[in-house]
């Protein structure tokens, strides 16, 4: 923490290998942008395989079942890992942290320099896994051993490994991104910034830091034992010697919080958005923080319900189903709280405020289909259908999506010193939202009528293959293509804006938080020579005894509690 | 809801389908509560000239708001949590006393292998009818099935039946059904297990007693050839 913020001068030092927290902040950003495309060609590619089966797909080709393994299974990886993780956490986190605790950086920035390179090492080695020969790994994203372990099982000899170390990698990264985080929110906050002056984003992803870091330690175990099993014949996992179960039970014992570390991200994006738009205090601040407390705490005893069937002992089953319908409480809190704060708002829909209402409207339906599947009863006819998929991408799509959408659009004006054009992101919003609704419906009801994951083709299955179930594989592909074709307004409007958009101001929403104390964009070391300092919360919106609807946490003054009765 | 789609053939199939519907009534209700509230107050509280919004902290009287409906919503819980392991236990732990037959299934990369008890209904003795892909069961019968893998992880999904159990390889894993229906059926293999995951299927056949005495007799007959 150096006095100087000149900042660095060559095109290198600036942009290539900068200790910026905000241009690490980008680097992240434009890295997970770049992943969320390949991504989304692989839903196309494969979407149109169930849609047309056999057919030649435009731009891909011919799709074989082992083709077809290896789409869907790094599909969700990105998605997961290297588009959620870097865009929610990493570059919002990394862009947010410092500014909203009114600090010039993090307090580690080689480290945090250090984990950008090794993400993108992790970028590169995983895309090299799908031109290996045999092509990339195809085991489905939970990867399950001995099929995972074994080359002559998954006939992937090169990809598996490689596909496995991609994600080892990745998890390096964001521990030490996770290990800076923690300390720069501990450590670093400005003068007067109290725990309950934190902005309950800068909250959210510490907690969700701290899921992560707590839950990574057997992933990662896990992780170099089933390097091992493939490369060096070791037996972790197999039947001699081993137990293929033992993998599921690290993999889930981290994979389950890893649905709150991006989710909570997710939410605190929505808490600062639907304030500042409905011109309202945040609807229960400490009741949220304690409820995401409680749901991080509650996440790590909820593992075993992905594995009901997988051959553990069935009176497990019990103890998980009520733990997880238990995680249905703090949510439910949760989301009620955000609810109430429009209550007596004065409601702006930007279109910031679009996506994050439309986060809450579209993560309940998420949230109550897992009540079908966390029911161990059900979940015995629906584990592994469509249902699952249409549920979890009822959660992930708010999160990685319309949670990364309002971020992007909320925050854009920081970050570039101009606005987006508001037209431009109202095509995008409702050509997102209305295909996304219309891809995902229909999966719910081909997992209703038995349609089971991860299969290539329908028509070898008698009972799958009537017209009525393809015409509902055939909308939702038209509809993922319609999501993917409404993408382009965004794209054009996002770099359009960076250079053409109006000028923005500090504080272009009228926010209370620091971050719009900073110019726009702000400069090395964010805030000139004076840090801000904070006399109030974060969250004082339309105060009885002030006449601007807004009062920054950096304005002098009193701290303006009202004491309730 | 879920019979809607695909028909019942197990004596378990209407309970996990009578869960499915508690779970939709339940669950649909506070859905659609929360969805027109929250749409709702979108409605009510949009932007007005010369309307300031107010200042609520949630933290004093307020917070009712949020917990009353939140004891209401912890009280559905309770109810669907012994919903659910009622059906459990009905299907994965309780065993029925009488089992009438035993059949092993057997997975492996990328087929199902099915041996049956032959005419003296009982198995591992030289009568032992084995098929590929294609499982012979009889209405009404109560069957315990011994699942193993010769691999990797395989599922034994059986759709109208409302069952579902991974095999894994080193062990054999048991359960029971009761087919109710007769008619010819999907099996699947619900469980990622390599290039050809995509095809392992297999057919059921449930089949009245007649029929089913009559597919035994013609494959002893082939068997002793």
């Amino acid at each position: 923490m150096s006095g100087d913020h000149h900042g660095p001068t060559s095109f290198w030092s600036k942009y290539v290998f900068s200790l910026d927290h905000k241009v690490i902040g980008m680097q992240y950003m434009f890295t997970g942008m770049f992943m969320a495309l390949i991504g989304g060609y692989f839903a196309y590619a494969f979407r149109m395989q169930l849609a047309f089966p056999g057919q030649e797909v435009p731009g891909y080709g011919v799709v074989t079942s082992h083709d077809y393994n290896s789409l869907v299974t790094n599909h969700g990886t990105i998605m997961i890992f290297w588009v959620a993780m870097p865009v929610l956490i990493a570059a919002l986190g990394n862009f947010l942290i410092p500014l909203m605790i009114g600090a010039d950086d993090m307090v580690f920035p080689k480290l945090n320099r250090l984990s950008y390179q090794i993400f993108l090492l992790s970028s590169v080695v995983l895309i090299i896994s799908f031109f290996v020969p045999g092509g990339g790994f195809g085991g489905a994203w939970t990867s399950y051993p001995p099929l995972s372990a074994e080359p002559e099982y998954n006939l992937t000899p090169l990809g598996a490994p490689l596909w496995l170390s991609a994600v080892a990698l990745e998890i390096v990264a964001f521990l030490l991104g996770g290990i800076n985080f923690l300390t720069t929110v501990m450590n670093a906050r400005t003068k007067g910034m109290k725990m309950y002056d934190i902005p309950m984003v800068v909250w959210m992803i510490v907690i969700a830091t701290l899921l992560f870091m707590a839950s990574v330690g057997p992933l990662v175990a896990g992780a170099v034992m089933l390097l091992f099993d493939q490369t060096l014949n070791t037996s972790f996992f197999s039947v001699d010697g081993g137990d293929p179960l033992l993998w599921q039970h690290l993999f889930w014992f981290f994979g389950h919080p890893e649905v709150y570390v991006v989710l909570l991200p997710a939410m605190g994006i929505v808490c600062e958005i639907i304030t500042t738009f409905s011109r309202k205090k945040l609807f229960g601040y400490k009741e949220i923080l304690y409820m995401t407390f409680a749901t991080g705490i509650l996440s790590f005893f909820v593992w075993a319900h992905h594995q009901f069937v997988a051959g553990i002992d069935p009176r497990m089953a019990t103890v998980f189903s009520i733990t997880t319908l238990l995680i249905s409480i703090p949510i439910g809190v949760l989301c009620f709280c955000f609810i109430a704060t429009l209550w007596g708002g004065s409601i702006s829909f930007t279109v910031p405020m679009l996506w994050a209402l439309a986060f809450i409207g579209e993560f309940l339906l998420g949230g109550v289909t897992g009540i079908y599947l966390g029911a161990s009863g059900t979940d015995i006819y629906l584990h592994d259908t469509y249902f699952v998929i249409a549920h979890f991408h009822y959660t992930f799509f708010p999160i990685a999506i319309i949670g990364t959408f309002a971020g992007i659009t909320y925050w854009f004006p920081k970050m570039f010193g101009r606005m987006m054009d508001e037209t431009l992101g109202k095509i995008h919003f409702w050509g997102t939202i209305i295909p996304f609704n219309c891809l995902f419906i229909p999966l719910f009801l081909l997992g209703m009528g038995g349609q089971h994951r991860r299969i290539y083709n329908y028509e070898n299955f008698p009972d799958l293959s009537s017209p009525e179930m393809q015409n509902l594989r055939i909308f939702a592909t038209l509809a993922l293509v319609a999501l993917l074709a409404f993408q382009i307004p965004f794209l054009y409007n996002l770099f359009r804006s960076m250079f053409r958009g109006d000028k923005a101001g500090n504080n272009p929403w009228k926010a209370n938080t620091l971050e719009w104390v900073a110019p726009s964009p702000p400069p090395h070391g964010n805030f000139g020579h004076e840090f801000p300092e904070v006399y109030r919360g974060p969250y004082e919106f339309s105060h009885p005894e002030r006449e601007d609807d807004y009062w920054p946490q950096s304005e002098p003054g009193p701290r303006g509690e009202i004491k309730e009765h | 809801m879920i019979q809607w789609f695909i028909p019942q053939a197990s004596s378990f199939a209407g309970d996990v389908d009578f869960l499915f519907l508690l779970i939709t009534l339940v669950v649909g209700f506070w859905f659609v509560l929360t969805e027109l509230v929250f749409f709702g107050l979108m409605v009510r509280y949009q932007k007005r000239e010369g309307v300031k919004a107010e200042y609520i902290t949630g933290d004093g009287h307020e917070k009712h708001w949020v917990h009353v409906p939140h004891w209401m919503v912890i009280v559905c819980d309770v109810l669907l949590i012994v919903g659910a392991i009622m059906v459990w236990n009905k299907i994965k732990i309780d065993m029925p006393e009488k089992i009438d037959a035993t059949i092993k299934v057997i997975g492996q990369q990328w087929a199902w292998t099915f041996v049956h008890p032959g005419p003296d209904g009982i198995l591992d003795t030289e009568d032992d009818i084995t098929t590929i892909d294609e499982l012979h069961v009889q209405k009404g019968l109560v069957y315990k099935f011994d699942l193993s893998s010769k691999d990797v992880l395989h599922n034994f999904s059986v759709p109208v039946f409302r069952l579902k159990q991974d095999a894994v390889p080193g062990r054999t894993i048991s359960g029971w059904f009761q087919p109710t229906k007769s008619g010819t059926f999907d099996i699947q293999c619900a469980e990622m297990c390599g290039t050809a995951h995509g095809i392992m299927n297999a057919l059921l056949h449930i089949e009245d007693e007649d029929s089913h005495a009559f597919w035994l007799k013609q494959n002893t007959v082939l068997a002793q050839k």
